[in-house]
């Protein structure tokens, strides 16, 4: 697998892992902007990190083969 | 009444934007490409507001608050942040490849793409009838939700069976006249009206209740209600089953066949990317709204609704079911958010909000398209009809098809109680988050085979009946059914497939 590879493998897992705030299971605060209890705040910093992964992405890990296929190419047959 | 006239305006613009799509759809030589996949060519903002537009339904603004209301802070976690990883991850990874072998060979469905890759007739015929009957449930439930917030926008003036008719009435016709670009354009400008919703309500209803602080402090200092604000009335085993959810979308027919509709796969980018955020712009005003909705104790349908929570609390195991239906019904959240703009907005602003309820509950359209592009190519197309007939039948055809199932929705939706369909879509959920199996396994494994797709198709069907209708079926250690329906449909088409032979070289060698 090549380095590049392994670290979305990981950073995806780790997000994914991170879904699961035990740390924040029974407890209100820290309030957010006088309000926001924590599961919230938390899962909307997480939508961010996912934003941001997904940029990551999209940025190194393109799949431009796919772009660089023959859009209507001789293979098109139905 | 100013709400109602200000939803039907709106309903007349959804109709214009549909008949506009239509009368400047070109000429072309790929008729049904050009009705059923707006020919290819959906530009990068289009495709990004519709095809999350096209995801989110009544559930996502009046479901989600309800659901809130009655759960607290987790329903954020437990159905928006999972969704905000996994969706654009399956998209990224599944939905840009499905795009490419559809621009490479013409694929107008997932069944197009899974007897191509499979060497197989019958068995695509097989995962049609399955993605079909779970999407029935969908479209009759939108039909159902456009006549209850219609009756609810206009205070009860306009009835049941009306607003279900007006609603199936413009739905039908954007989609037959407009087709796919119709759908497009549409769910464009819906989506621009549920992002606009989620701050104003917030900021309308913040200021109604005096401030959010003051609203969490009075939640914090009430014994019962306290709790709403963690998760410690939910199991952390079911919040983990929750993130299997989302891979039901790339299986979706009206999400795999949105994603055939990009101009160039750059337009998944930005997609991937701002779909996180829409999710967040969205979801957390109508959670948080739900939650802060308790707080509301001196409006007395907020009350009486509270105070069917604590008496269902405290009835004993010997109720009456009907009389615990009833209760249920009336401990129901999924109105909170019309009740708070009702208290708090001005009625103008209410009518627009109005507007962006109604587009949430229009979320039909995609997955009526859906079923008439699947009908067309995937059964009257493959059995010979195209051939027979040619494409501009085939065209009509799917137009036929579209008038047909919304009637039938829409017979159906007047007769059964919705309690049915609400049950049938929780467990569609689950057995499409199964049959996302069959994209990863016919993109990302050679050695899958017919009929290990086969497999994975029955076991779906089994396992939904068989969760719907026993209760406590699948839920193994904790778990909600959909993770090991998941699993073993997996496992399923490992094993299938290694027992049996694997499709042709020249066939992998494409793929």
């Amino acid at each position: 697998m090549r380095p590049i590879a392994f670290l979305f493998v990981f950073a995806s897992g780790a997000l994914y892992a991170l879904h699961q705030d035990y740390w924040f299971w029974r407890r209100v605060e820290p309030l957010a902007f006088g309000f926001l209890p924590s599961a919230l705040w938390y899962h909307g910093l997480y939508c961010l990190a996912a934003a941001l992964l997904m940029w990551t992405l999209t940025r190194t890990a393109w799949p431009h083969h796919l772009e660089h296929d023959d859009p209507r190419g001789e293979d098109r047959r139905r | 009444m100013i709400p109602a006239l200000l939803v039907f305006a709106y309903l007349g613009v959804v109709l214009y934007i549909g008949i506009f799509a239509f009368r400047h759809a070109r000429p072309s030589d790929h008729e049904a490409e050009d009705y059923f996949l707006a020919g290819r060519a959906l530009g990068p903002l289009v495709f990004l507001l519709s095809l999350f537009g096209t995801n989110m339904t009544a559930f996502t603004i009046l479901g989600s608050a309800g659901h809130a209301f009655a759960n607290g802070v987790v329903t954020f976690g437990l159905m928006a942040s999972s969704s905000a990883f996994v969706i654009p991850l399956t998209l990224f990874f599944v939905g840009t490849r499905v795009w490419a072998l559809g621009r490479r060979y013409g694929f107008m469905t997932s069944v197009q793409m899974f007897r191509d890759r499979w060497e197989c007739a019958h068995i695509g015929t097989v995962i049609f009838a399955v993605q079909a009957a779970l999407l029935v449930p969908y479209i009759i439930i939108g039909v159902m939700g456009g006549g209850t917030a219609l009756r609810a926008i206009s205070g009860g003036f306009i009835p049941f069976w009306l607003g279900g008719a007006v609603v199936a009435l413009v739905v039908m016709s954007y989609v037959f006249f407009g087709g796919m670009r119709g759908t497009a354009w549409v769910n464009t400008f819906q989506t621009i009206l549920f992002l606009s919703f989620g701050a104003t309500a917030l900021v309308v209803i913040g200021r109604g209740l005096g401030g959010f602080p003051a609203a969490i402090q009075s939640l914090r200092d009430t014994a019962d209600l306290a709790p709403l604000l963690t998760r410690e009335r939910f199991s952390p085993l079911t919040f983990f089953s929750y993130t299997f959810i989302p891979l039901s979308t790339i299986a979706f027919p009206h999400i795999t066949i949105f994603c055939l509709t990009a101009r160039r796969m750059a337009q998944f980018r930005r997609t991937v990317i701002f779909y996180p955020l829409c999710i967040l712009a969205i979801w957390l005003p109508c959670v948080f709204l739900g939650v802060a909705a308790n707080a509301m104790q001196d409006a007395p349908r907020i009350a009486q609704k509270l105070e069917a929570r604590r008496v269902l609390a405290a009835a004993p195991a010997s109720l009456p079911v009907d009389e615990r239906a009833a209760l249920r019904r009336l401990a129901s959240g999924d109105d909170v958010v019309p009740i708070m703009l009702e208290r708090y907005a001005p009625l103008w602003l209410a009518g627009i909000l109005g507007a962006g309820i109604m587009a949430a509950v229009m979320a039909s359209d995609s997955q009526i398209l859906a079923l008439s592009t699947m009908f067309t190519e995937d059964v009257f197309a493959f059995y010979g009809g195209k051939t027979r007939f040619g494409e501009h039948v085939q065209v009509q055809t799917g137009r036929a098809f579209v008038v047909v199932l919304t009637l039938i929705a829409y017979a159906v939706a007047m007769q059964a109680p919705q309690g049915i369909f609400d049950l049938a879509v929780q467990y569609a959920f689950s057995g499409y988050a199964a049959l996302s199996v069959l994209f990863f396994a016919a993109l990302f494994w050679k050695r899958s085979t017919k009929w290990g797709a086969l497999a994975v198709a029955l076991w779906t069907a089994f396992a939904v009946v068989y969760t719907a209708t026993t209760p406590g079926a699948l839920a193994w250690f904790g778990l909600m059914p959909v993770v090991p329906m998941t699993l073993i449909a997996a496992v399923l088409m490992i094993i299938v497939s290694l027992a049996t032979p694997p499709p042709s070289a020249e066939t992998l060698r494409r793929y």
